[in-house]
C-alpha cells in the first residue's frame, strides 16, 4: 500500500473512532442512568458552547488566559535561550545552573502558585510567573543540548576556513541547535498551557478559561465544563500541532530525527 | 538429489512508477554442502532471491524446495545473517544472542549454553561469552552471528553481503574464519555479495546477476584447492573472468 | 575525589541560599512572606516530629503509586496493543491525539462532579492523565523495534508470545521508560494540583494550599521541598537504577 492510501485510510478510521466515541457518550447521557446535570448529552454541550461564544465570555475567557501564556512563555523564551547557549559555551555558567535546574524541574509549577498568592497577591502576575517557571526549563536544557549538539569538527572546519567567533555562532552554532531549541519550544508551550490552566483553577483569578471550569464546578454546570475543556483542548491542539508542530517538522524534515532532552 | 532447487522464481513488485520485476525467472540447484556466491552490482536481485530463499518474501511465481520440502515462511532449517551488526539483541550477552535459537527450540539451559559456547569458540569468541554486543568490535558482533546463525543447526546458512561495513584487514580474517568455519560445519551456504575477490576467495560456484530486470547471466565454477592464495596466478585469472562478465573489464581489485 | 563532584554539584545552592538568607534578613520584604532559611528548616522540624508532614506526604505517596502504577500497567499495555495491532491503532490514536493537548488538571473538577471528592477521585485523576505519555511512548517504542531483530527471530523459530518476551518487550523497553518517566512527572503535577483544589484531605498540595489562609510561607517553603526531595528520589532511587541495569547496561541508551 502506498503512503498515501495509507494515510487516508489512517483519517478514516480516525473520524469512525471519534463517531463512534461520540455515539457511546451520547448514549450513556441519554439513559437516565446518571442525572442529566452532571452528564450533559452532546446536544447541551454544544449549545453552552455557542452561547459562550456568541456573548463572547469564552472569547474573554481564551483571551486571557492565552494573554498570560504567551506573556510568560515570551518571557522564558528570553530568559532561558540565551542562558542555554552561555551554559554550553561556558563551562561555569553550566556548572552552576544545571544542579540548579536539575533541582527545580521536577518541582511542579503549580506547587508553587500559593506562595506567589501570598507575594503577589490575585490576578495576572500568578499565573504568569507559573508560566515562566514552567516553561524555562524545557527551553532552557533543550538549547544547551542543540547548542552542545553541534559537531566540533563543523566548528573546525568554519574557523579553519576563516569565520571569526561572531560568524561561528550566527552562523553554525544557531542553525546547528534549532531544532532542539524548536523541539524545547514545543515542549515549553504544553507545559505553559498546563500550567496556566492549573493557575486559573487554583487562584481562581477572575477570568480565563481555568476559571470556568472552577466556576462551572460551583454551578453543576457540567455542559459548561465540557465545552471549556473542548475549548481548552482545542487552543492548545492548534497551537501545538500546526504553529510548533509545522516548524518542527520544517528543521525535522531537514535533520531526520531528532534526539530531545529527558524532562 | 538436489539439497536446495529453485525453480522459474520471479518476484514482480508495485511501485508508483509502476511494476518492478526484481527477480526474473531464476533457476538453480545446489548440491548438499556447497557454497555457492550470488554475485552482482546493486540492484540486481541477489539480496531478494536470498530472501526469497529465507523465506521473508513470497515469490510471484515459481517455487523453491530445502531437502525436497516446499519453502514457506522462514524457518530453523534455515540460519540467517545480515550485513547490519545491529542484528544482534543488545539486551543479550554474546552467549544470549547464540543460543537464542536453541531456546526457541525448548532446549534446556545446560545444554543450549554449552552447545552455544561451542559455537562461539568455533568463532573464536569463547573469551567474550558474556559481553553485550554494544562491547564488540563490529567485525566480532559479525562472528557472533554467524554462531548464533549456525547453533540450532540448520542444513542451510544464508549470507547476505555479511562483511561488507567491515574495513578491509578484518574483512579478510573474517573471510578466513568462515572458511575454516564451512569446512569444519559443512553446511550448504547462498552467500552474497559484490565483491569478486570475496566470491573467488570462497564459493565452490560463482552465480553472476544482473540488474533490470534482475536474472542470471551466467555461472562460474571456481576450481581451485583450499586454503585459497588470492594472490596466485589462478584467482586472478578467475576475477578477471567474473570482472569480464560483469562488464567492466579494467582493474583487479 | 568525590568530595570535590559534591561541592560543585552543592556551591550553586549555597549561593542561592546565601542570597536568599541576606534577602530575608534585610527584611526587604515583610518577615512573614520571606523568612530566612531558619524559620523554613524550624517548620520543617515542627511538623515532621509532630507527625503531621509524615502523614501528608504519605498520602500523597499512596496515591501517587496507585495512579501510576494503574496508569502504567494499562498504558504500556494499550501501547503495545497499538504498536503490535492496526486495529487497535486505529482505535486509540485519535483518541489519544484529541486528549494529549488538555492540561490534565483541566479534567479535575469533571471527575470530582462525577466520582466526587476524596481518594477515589484523585487516584482515578493521576492515572486517566499520566496514561497519556506512557501509551504514546510504549506505542512508539514498539513500532520502533528493529525489522532485523524480528526476522533474525523468527527464523531462529520464535512464535508470537516468544517473538513478545524476547524481542519486543526488551527491544521497546528505551521508549517504555521514557514513557514511564514522563508518566510519572504528569502524574506528581497532576496530584500536587488536585490536592490543592482541596478534593482530598490531606497530602502535599493541600498542606501547602492551606498554608496560605495564615501566611505560614515557612510552612509552604517546607512543603515544596519535600515535593522536590521526593521527585529526586524517584528519579535517582527507581528510575535511574531501573535504567542502569537494563537499557544503559545493553548500550541502547546512555
Amino acid at each position: 500500500m502506498t503512503q498515501h492510501a495509507d494515510r487516508i485510510r489512517s483519517y478514516r478510521r480516525a473520524i469512525v473512532t471519534i463517531a463512534v466515541a461520540a455515539l457511546c457518550y451520547e448514549a450513556i447521557a441519554r439513559s437516565g442512568y446518571f442525572p442529566a446535570v452532571l452528564v450533559p448529552t452532546l446536544p447541551k454541550i454544544a449549545m453552552a458552547l455557542w452561547r459562550s461564544l456568541l456573548d463572547g465570555s469564552m472569547l474573554s475567557h481564551a483571551g486571557f488566559t492565552l494573554y498570560r501564556v504567551l506573556f510568560g512563555f515570551s518571557l522564558a523564551i528570553v530568559v532561558g535561550v540565551p542562558l542555554g547557549i552561555m551554559m554550553a559555551r561556558y563551562r561555569p555558567v553550566q556548572n552552576f545552573v544545571l544542579p540548579l535546574a536539575s533541582a527545580f524541574m521536577p518541582i511542579p509549577s503549580l506547587a508553587w502558585v500559593p506562595l506567589f498568592i501570598l507575594w503577589f497577591g490575585l490576578g495576572n502576575t500568578v499565573a504568569v510567573l507559573v508560566v515562566f517557571y514552567a516553561a524555562t526549563f524545557p527551553i532552557l536544557l533543550n538549547t544547551w543540548s542543540g547548542v552542545r549538539s553541534v559537531n566540533p569538527l563543523w566548528l573546525r572546519a568554519a574557523g579553519a576556513m576563516g569565520a571569526d567567533e561572531n560568524l561561528l555562532f550566527w552562523k553554525v552554532i544557531i542553525p546547528g541547535a534549532s531544532p532542539f531549541i524548536i523541539t524545547g519550544l514545543r515542549q515549553a508551550f504544553l507545559r505553559a498551557w498546563i500550567a496556566v490552566v492549573g493557575a486559573e483553577m487554583i487562584a481562581a483569578s477572575d477570568w480565563g478559561l481555568g476559571w470556568t471550569i472552577f466556576d462551572a464546578k460551583e454551578f453543576l454546570n457540567a455542559d459548561m465544563m465540557i465545552a471549556s475543556l473542548v475549548v481548552i483542548g482545542f487552543i492548545g491542539f492548534v497551537f501545538e500541532r500546526l504553529v510548533f508542530g509545522s516548524l518542527e517538522q520544517a528543521t525535522v524534515m531537514r535533520w531526520g530525527m531528532v534526539k530531545t532532552v529527558r524532562s | 538429489m538436489a539439497h536446495i532447487e529453485i525453480h522459474d522464481v520471479s518476484l514482480v513488485y508495485e511501485t508508483p512508477g509502476g511494476p518492478v520485476l526484481a527477480v526474473q525467472d531464476v533457476n538453480v540447484e545446489l548440491k548438499e554442502s556447497e557454497f555457492l556466491c550470488l554475485l552482482g552490482p546493486s540492484g540486481c536481485g541477489k539480496s531478494t532471491l536470498l530472501n526469497i530463499v529465507a523465506g521473508f518474501l513470497t515469490p510471484t511465481s515459481g517455487e523453491i524446495l530445502i531437502g525436497g520440502k516446499a519453502v514457506n515462511g522462514s524457518g530453523t532449517d534455515r540460519g540467517v545473517v545480515f550485513q547490519d551488526f545491529a542484528q544482534l539483541f543488545p539486551w543479550r550477552t554474546a552467549l544470549g544472542n547464540v543460543a537464542f535459537g536453541l531456546e526457541m527450540k525448548g532446549v534446556p539451559k545446560d545444554q543450549r549454553e554449552e552447545i552455544a559456547l561451542n559455537q562461539l569458540k568455533l568463532v573464536k569468541l569463547e573469551k567474550f561469552v558474556k559481553s553485550y554486543p554494544h562491547h564488540l568490535s563490529g567485525g566480532m558482533q559479525q562472528r557472533v552471528a554467524i554462531a548464533r546463525a549456525l547453533a540450532y543447526n540448520p542444513s542451510v546458512l544464508l549470507m547476505d553481503e555479511p562483511f561488507a561495513a567491515l574495513d578491509a584487514l578484518t574483512r579478510d580474517e573474517m573471510q578466513r574464519l568462515l572458511a575454516d568455519v564451512w569446512r569444519e560445519t559443512r553446511k550448504t551456504v547462498i552467500y552474497v555479495t559484490h565483491n569478486v575477490a570475496e566470491a573467488v576467495y570462497l564459493a565452490d560456484r560463482v552465480i553472476v546477476m544482473t540488474p533490470h530486470p534482475g536474472r542470471i547471466k551466467t555461472e562460474v565454477a571456481i576450481d581451485l584447492p583450499r586454503p585459497r592464495d588470492p594472490l596466485g596466478v589462478e584467482f586472478l585469472d578467475y576475477q578477471k573472468l567474473l570482472l569480464g562478465h560483469l562488464g567492466e573489464a579494467q582493474h583487479v581489485s | 575525589m568525590r568530595w570535590r563532584v559534591i561541592a560543585r554539584t552543592a556551591y550553586p545552592f549555597l549561593v542561592v541560599a546565601a542570597i536568599w538568607e541576606i534577602v530575608a534578613r534585610l527584611e526587604v520584604f515583610p518577615r512573614r512572606l520571606f523568612p530566612p532559611l531558619e524559620e523554613i528548616a524550624a517548620a520543617f522540624a515542627r511538623l515532621t516530629l509532630s507527625g503531621v508532614l509524615p502523614h501528608h506526604a504519605f498520602d500523597t505517596l499512596i496515591r501517587l503509586t496507585a495512579g501510576f502504577a494503574l496508569a502504567a500497567i494499562a498504558g504500556v499495555m494499550i501501547g503495545i496493543l497499538m504498536g503490535r495491532f492496526r486495529r487497535a491503532e486505529d482505535i486509540f490514536l485519535p483518541l489519544v491525539t484529541i486528549a494529549a493537548p488538555i492540561p490534565g488538571l483541566a479534567y479535575a473538577p469533571l471527575f470530582l462532579l462525577w466520582f466526587g471528592l476524596g481518594h477515589f477521585s484523585a487516584v482515578l485523576l493521576v492515572a486517566f492523565v499520566s496514561a497519556f505519555p506512557v501509551v504514546f511512548n510504549t506505542w512508539t517504542g514498539v513500532k520502533a523495534v528493529k525489522d532485523i531483530w524480528v526476522r533474525s527471530a523468527l527464523v531462529m523459530g520464535a512464535d508470537n508470545p516468544k517473538l513478545f518476551r524476547h524481542v519486543i518487550l526488551p527491544g521497546a523497553l528505551p521508549y517504555i521508560l521514557t514513557g514511564l518517566r514522563l508518566g510519572l512527572a504528569q502524574a506528581w503535577r497532576v496530584l500536587v494540583g488536585v490536592e490543592m483544589l482541596a478534593a482530598v484531605p490531606w497530602g502535599l498540595g493541600w498542606m501547602i494550599f492551606g498554608a496560605r489562609e495564615f501566611l505560614n510561607t515557612d510552612v509552604m517553603l517546607a512543603g515544596v521541598a519535600v515535593i522536590a526531595m521526593i521527585g529526586l528520589a524517584l528519579e535517582k532511587l527507581v528510575f535511574e537504577k531501573i535504567e542502569n541495569y537494563t537499557v544503559v547496561r545493553w548500550g541502547m541508551m546512555s
